[in-house]
């Protein structure tokens, strides 16, 4: 059977979230922005015909936030996850299987329906996206993972295609894929489009006509991949486990300079929990650990910048064990006198929980411990993050905490933030 | 009036009954042929699980038609508006609640309750339907 791929991207999902119980927000210029409040992760339509860029810093745009009284959100990150996970579910109403591959995005397996049904369903798709979930999107359809994403690129740009771009005829894509510029090729970033360039490849059909050999030498070998993807050769299958998780990093840049080795403490503290509950939810235990923290690169304040790391005498995801080594990793670099901007609690090798090693002394103690956690994992669970923690992680309101001022209330995950509707 | 009782669910959400077959002494129980997945409330309040979303009533303008205050709107956005629906509507870029009703060159949103008016949408304009009101549910204790 032949292999035929969708892409469905959700246009401006972050500020589609932001809309979905605000109707007053329909036409208006809405950003979102990045943890911490940083700059602009997401713009509506009418936020970019404003000149605001992705990217740019929320105090560089404050004014012109003002002077044309546009609505700004800090990330809201359960709503998000949350509609994604609706999203997902009203696509597995009609497609059997999908890759979600990013919080946005879905990859579609199309090959299972007939040629005729493909464009068909795919605005069905779109429409039903639109009326269970509340926001639009474009599909993508080709032959290759690839030559799908090109295709979604198209729908979304060019409103004559109404969403639905269908790049599975190999005449349509002699015509189209010389109108796309190769920069915006899947897996092609600045660096590559900039060699390219050099040899004169431009657009992504230039580059479906280069010899694979000469992309691979070019841009190693997923150059080389993309070029086959390009001229419709299929060499990335729909991925359908999640990868296992190499790693697992707890990194925050800081609301307010932090000063004190105490808030520092409360810092590592709680990302150090934040890590252990991920490796809990994952099945998976920590060998090692590496902490880091510095000061701000961006403004004039003596620097600093140091890390370390250590290993654990028996893997474990145990809060206790992982927050005492993180917390005693951060006393030997923390160094007075400094305003630190970030800091940061790693894992970079991890094992399956089931295949730890027995510690020597002390078993039936960590049994008892693990099941004391998994009880705290579940009240955080059921009763909202942070309702339990460990007493070293600082009130729930530390001013190190990220800032996010704007933050839309958890619409669809907390009993006590539902959507209010009048009936007045 | 006569109740029906029904069995109840006492956990949230469903419990599924633990069944080992392997039990090796006593007396088997009558009921093992019997068995029964126990009632879940979300089978019966909600129908297509990603087109389901929850809110709350804010006010009376629906009281007649056993909308009450504080009440919680299950809302099914793949459901079709029908004539006489109790749908989620933005009027004036706000979610209100109202009773649709279909006219001859017109909707109508229908409150139910006289103190409030209903509200005429001409045929052509904009009429954003946010979804269609299943339940609402109601809290006594």
């Amino acid at each position: 059977m032949e292999e035929i791929f969708g892409l469905i991207d959700c246009n401006n999902f972050y500020v589609s979230c932001e809309r979905v119980f605000r109707p007053d927000l329909e036409g208006v210029p809405v950003i979102v922005l990045s943890n911490n409040d940083g700059c602009a992760v997401a713009r509506s339509s009418e936020a970019r015909a404003l000149g605001i860029k992705m990217g740019d810093p929320e105090f560089k745009i404050r004014d012109l936030i003002k002077r044309k009284n546009v609505t700004v959100f800090s990330s809201n990150y359960a709503l998000y996850g949350s509609l994604s996970a609706k999203v997902s579910a009203t696509l597995l109403s009609m497609v059997p299987t999908i890759e979600n591959y990013s919080i946005d995005e879905s990859f579609l397996n199309l090959g299972e329906f007939s040629e005729r049904e493909v464009e068909p369903l795919a605005r069905e798709l779109r429409e039903r996206v639109h009326r269970w979930v509340g926001f639009p999107t474009c599909v993508g359809i080709a032959p290759t993972k690839t030559l799908s994403k090109v295709a979604n690129f198209i729908a979304k740009k060019r409103p004559q295609y109404r969403g639905v771009c269908d790049l599975r005829s190999s005449r349509v894509r002699a015509e189209l894929l010389s109108t796309v510029p190769v920069n915006e090729v899947w897996g092609i970033g600045a660096a590559s489009a900039a060699k390219l360039a050099k040899i004169g490849v431009q657009t992504a059909a230039d580059l479906a006509a280069l010899d694979p050999d000469n992309a691979r030498a070019l841009l190693t070998v997923t150059g080389g991949r993309t070029v086959y993807e390009l001229r419709g050769i299929s060499c990335m299958p729909l991925e359908l486990m999640e990868p296992t998780r190499k790693g697992i990093a707890v990194t925050r840049s800081f609301g307010a300079p932090v000063t004190s080795w105490q808030q520092m403490h409360e810092a590592i503290v709680s990302y150090a929990t934040r890590a252990a509950e991920k490796m809990r939810r994952y099945k998976v235990a920590a060998e090692n650990i590496f902490v880091f923290m510095h000061t701000s690169t961006f403004n004039n304040d003596p620097f600093y910048s140091n890390g370390a790391s250590a290993r654990f005498s028996d893997t474990t995801n145990d809060t206790g064990e992982v927050v005492a080594l993180a917390v005693r990793l951060g006393e030997r670099l923390w160094r007075n006198g400094f305003r630190y901007s970030k800091c940061g609690v790693m894992i970079t090798e991890l094992m399956p929980e089931t295949i730890r090693q027995p510690a020597l002394w002390g078993e039936l103690d960590r049994e008892k411990r693990e099941r004391a956690w998994k009880a705290m994992d579940k009240l955080n669970a059921t009763l909202g993050r942070d309702t339990v923690r460990i007493l070293g992680a600082g009130p729930r309101e530390a001013a190190w905490k990220l800032r996010a001022e704007h933050r839309s209330p958890r619409w669809t995950t907390r009993w006590d933030e539902l959507p209010r509707v009048h009936a007045r | 009036m006569s109740l029906q009782v029904v069995e109840w669910a006492a956990a949230w959400p469903m419990v599924l009954p633990y069944f080992d077959g392997s039990v090796p002494a006593g007396f088997p129980s009558p009921a093992e042929d019997y068995l029964e997945t126990q009632l879940d409330l979300h089978d019966f309040l909600i129908d297509n699980k990603a087109a389901t979303f929850l809110m709350r009533v804010d006010g009376d303008s629906m009281k007649d038609a056993g909308i009450l205050d504080g009440d919680l709107l299950v809302v099914d956005r793949a459901a079709h508006p029908d004539n006489g629906c109790v749908v989620v509507v933005a009027v004036n870029g706000e979610y209100t609640v109202k009773r649709l009703r279909r006219g001859p060159d017109c909707v109508w949103l229908e409150p139910a309750n006289p103190l409030y008016k209903a509200i005429r949408v001409s045929i052509g304009e904009d009429l954003h339907v946010f979804g269609v009101v299943r339940h609402a549910i109601h809290t006594l204790l």
